[in-house]
């Protein structure tokens, strides 16, 4: 089975990511790490570049997990992405970073950790950064 | 000295605080929508002229002058940050400045293209100052066939100079030519390509036109290429030059300067090709050429003076001779029209508190920039990351809203979306919007000038051919339509040189979405 993480470069993002891995090592699985960039903006902060990935990808090898990294560059909606790859890949979890909206920036722009918990087919592990 | 106490007097006019008001809403404007690709300071006068028909002409044009500098500025963030243009005028800006942003060095870019400009556009305003009236006292003197004769040459100059080719710029005049004549004809009362449409009669406004051409057919354009891929934050930090980058940067700051300011000023400069010689300058004298393709600070500083030099330029033949060279000041000439105001030499002696306010409310916009620009540079960066869907549906809305808002008539929205899609058409197949709008400007002026000097010689056409001016801009005229001619017949090395007009446009790879 696999455990799949939605991952950004922020705090939340890592957080995410440590949980996964010694979710991995605990049960001897393999670990998939998205990372989406919406492609209706010029600049996206939540997308990892090159040398994101490649520090992501050196930091999974040496805690021995089987992994892999996808970055997805298409679409405007996170969640939605992430669903498919839900519904694709069938993980045994799927581990997000949480942090608080304010109530006006969920209403405006809405809560992509809020869809995944509620629409997700697999459990969800939900991580705050430290 | 005359010059300095109207200007003095200017100053005195514009530090009120509701023009200082207006100059800083301009210059907020103005670098917003220079940051944002494909949104410049052309599309957003055109956005705000049915606004400013309520307001006083000075703080409208205090606004516009603002927004036509503070998008000179702005362009050169994305430029440097993105690799993508904000506006034509900093697509050599790139090639430099985004080497310097990848190998770390985005601050120094960020800075010596805001001190540069800040530079640049302080010299470039005093030359305003200090040429438009001797320009004027030469203007007042000059007959309806010299006119004629100066307006066909910039007709010429925008068509053929700028653009990807003679025959696009020559065919988007030629559609522009076309709008300029709807409606009823001013000396012998026929309608003339109205349909038999009433709502045509007056001609289609030019309110309509711009924001059809910029807004709708970009923002078609756009909806048409949504997909691209987001690049990453490049972190900015606080934009600061080492004593290094500033002993090589005031140089060229200089030396761009020189050069944006006389191209500005003639009819179709622009700042595409001063920016491009600055920057080839700037590769030539460097006493580090290596550097250059991999980051030289003197290919960011000499461009960004170059085009805000060109920026102050353009406001010369604009304000003595109400001759537009850009596509921003075809649109400030526009607005002039619509508050009833006769753009031309004599606007000088019957608007001088304008005229002056105006000029001072530049040197006061352009400290604004620089104070706006240096510190706040990061906040600035965040705008490219709002969703372009947001952006362009509000770009839409107050596009129809100020199209509706001119006659209040829903036949005007029909004519938005169809001028809609003629601005999308331009972008597909490549064809310049400057000729275009110049056309629709300036071609009802031209006809009224060329049909004003032949009834004065009685129908007999000599009457164009008027006295020395005119014939010097005839034969600009012939020398830039014959050159390609004489290019060919001279051989390939001739033909060769000519080559630096196409560089910037080939020479980045986003630059086909700016020019297109």
């Amino acid at each position: 089975m696999t455990i799949l993480v939605g991952y950004i470069p922020t705090s939340q993002g890592e957080a995410a990511l440590a949980a996964a891995i010694a979710e991995a090592k605990a049960h001897d699985e393999s670990v998939l790490v998205i990372n989406m960039s919406r492609d209706d903006k010029l600049v996206d902060s939540h997308r990892a570049d090159g040398s994101d990935l490649d520090r992501l990808d050196a930091d999974l090898a040496e805690s021995g997990v089987t992994h892999e990294v996808r970055r997805i560059e298409h679409g405007t909606d996170p969640a939605d992405q992430l669903l498919e790859v839900v519904d694709r890949e069938q993980p045994r979890m799927l581990v997000i970073g949480i942090r608080h909206r304010s109530a006006v920036g969920k209403l405006l722009l809405g809560s992509t950790a809020q869809r995944l918990l509620l629409d997700a087919t697999c459990p969800v592990l939900a991580v705050k950064a430290d | 000295m005359d010059n300095f106490a109207n200007l003095i007097d200017g100053f005195g006019h514009v530090l009120t605080p509701m023009n200082l008001l207006f100059a800083l809403i301009g210059v907020t404007i103005g670098t917003a929508v220079g940051v944002l690709p494909g949104i410049g300071p052309a599309m957003t006068v055109a956005l705000l002229l049915p606004v400013t028909y309520g307001l006083e002409p000075t703080q409208a044009l205090i606004m516009f002058a603002g927004i036509f500098y503070g998008g000179m500025y702005g362009g050169s963030t994305t430029s440097i940050l993105l690799n993508t243009p904000g506006e034509s005028s900093s697509v050599v800006t790139a090639i430099e400045g985004n080497k310097m942003a990848k190998a770390g060095r985005a601050a120094q870019a960020l800075a010596t293209a805001a001190i540069g400009s800040f530079v640049a556009g302080t010299i470039g305003t005093l030359l305003l100052a200090l040429v438009m009236p001797q320009v004027v006292k030469f203007a007042v003197s000059l007959g309806a066939p010299e006119y004629f004769a100066i307006m066909l040459l910039a007709f010429a100059g925008a068509s053929a100079v700028l653009g990807s080719s003679r025959i696009r710029g020559f065919a988007a005049l030629l559609i522009g030519l076309a709008i300029g004549l709807i409606g009823i004809d001013k000396v012998t009362g026929q309608q003339r390509m109205t349909f038999g449409t009433a709502q045509l009669a007056d001609g289609i406004d030019v309110v309509v036109v711009a924001v059809g051409i910029f807004a709708v057919g970009e923002a078609l354009w756009v909806a048409a290429h949504l997909r691209r891929k987001a690049a990453g934050v490049i972190p900015v930090g606080r934009p600061w030059m080492g004593r290094d980058d500033w002993g090589r940067s005031w140089k060229p700051w200089l030396r761009g300067t020189a050069l944006g300011f006389p191209f500005g000023a003639l009819p179709a400069g622009g700042a595409e090709i001063p920016t491009f010689l600055s920057y080839m300058t700037e590769r030539k004298l460097s006493k580090k050429p290596e550097e250059f393709g991999k980051g030289a600070i003197e290919g960011v500083a000499g461009p960004e003076a170059a085009n805000n030099a060109s920026a102050a330029g353009t406001l010369v033949p604009m304000l003595a001779l109400g001759l537009p060279t850009n596509a921003t000041a075809a649109i400030m000439l526009a607005a002039l029209q619509g508050w009833g105001l006769e753009p031309g030499p004599l606007l000088m002696e019957k608007q001088p508190v304008l005229v002056w306010t105006l000029i001072a409310s530049l040197f006061v916009g352009n400290t604004m920039l620089l104070l706006l620009n240096l510190p706040l540079a990061p906040a600035w960066a965040k705008l490219l990351q709002i969703p372009r869907p947001y952006l362009y549906a509000g770009i839409l809305f107050f596009a129809s809203m100020g199209a509706y808002a001119v006659n209040a008539q829903p036949f005007d929205l029909l004519l938005l979306l169809a001028l809609g899609m003629v601005g999308f058409a331009l972008r597909r197949f490549g064809l310049p919007v400057l000729p275009l709008i110049i056309g629709v400007i300036l071609g009802p002026l031209a006809e009224l000038q060329g049909r004003r000097s032949l009834q004065l010689s009685g129908g007999d056409l000599s009457g164009l051919v008027g006295g020395p001016v005119a014939w010097v801009c005839y034969a600009i005229i012939a020398l830039v339509l014959l050159w390609p001619l004489v290019g060919k017949l001279t051989g390939r090395g001739r033909g060769h040189g000519h080559d630096g007009d196409g560089g910037p446009g080939s020479s980045t790879p986003a630059t086909k979405e700016v020019m297109a």
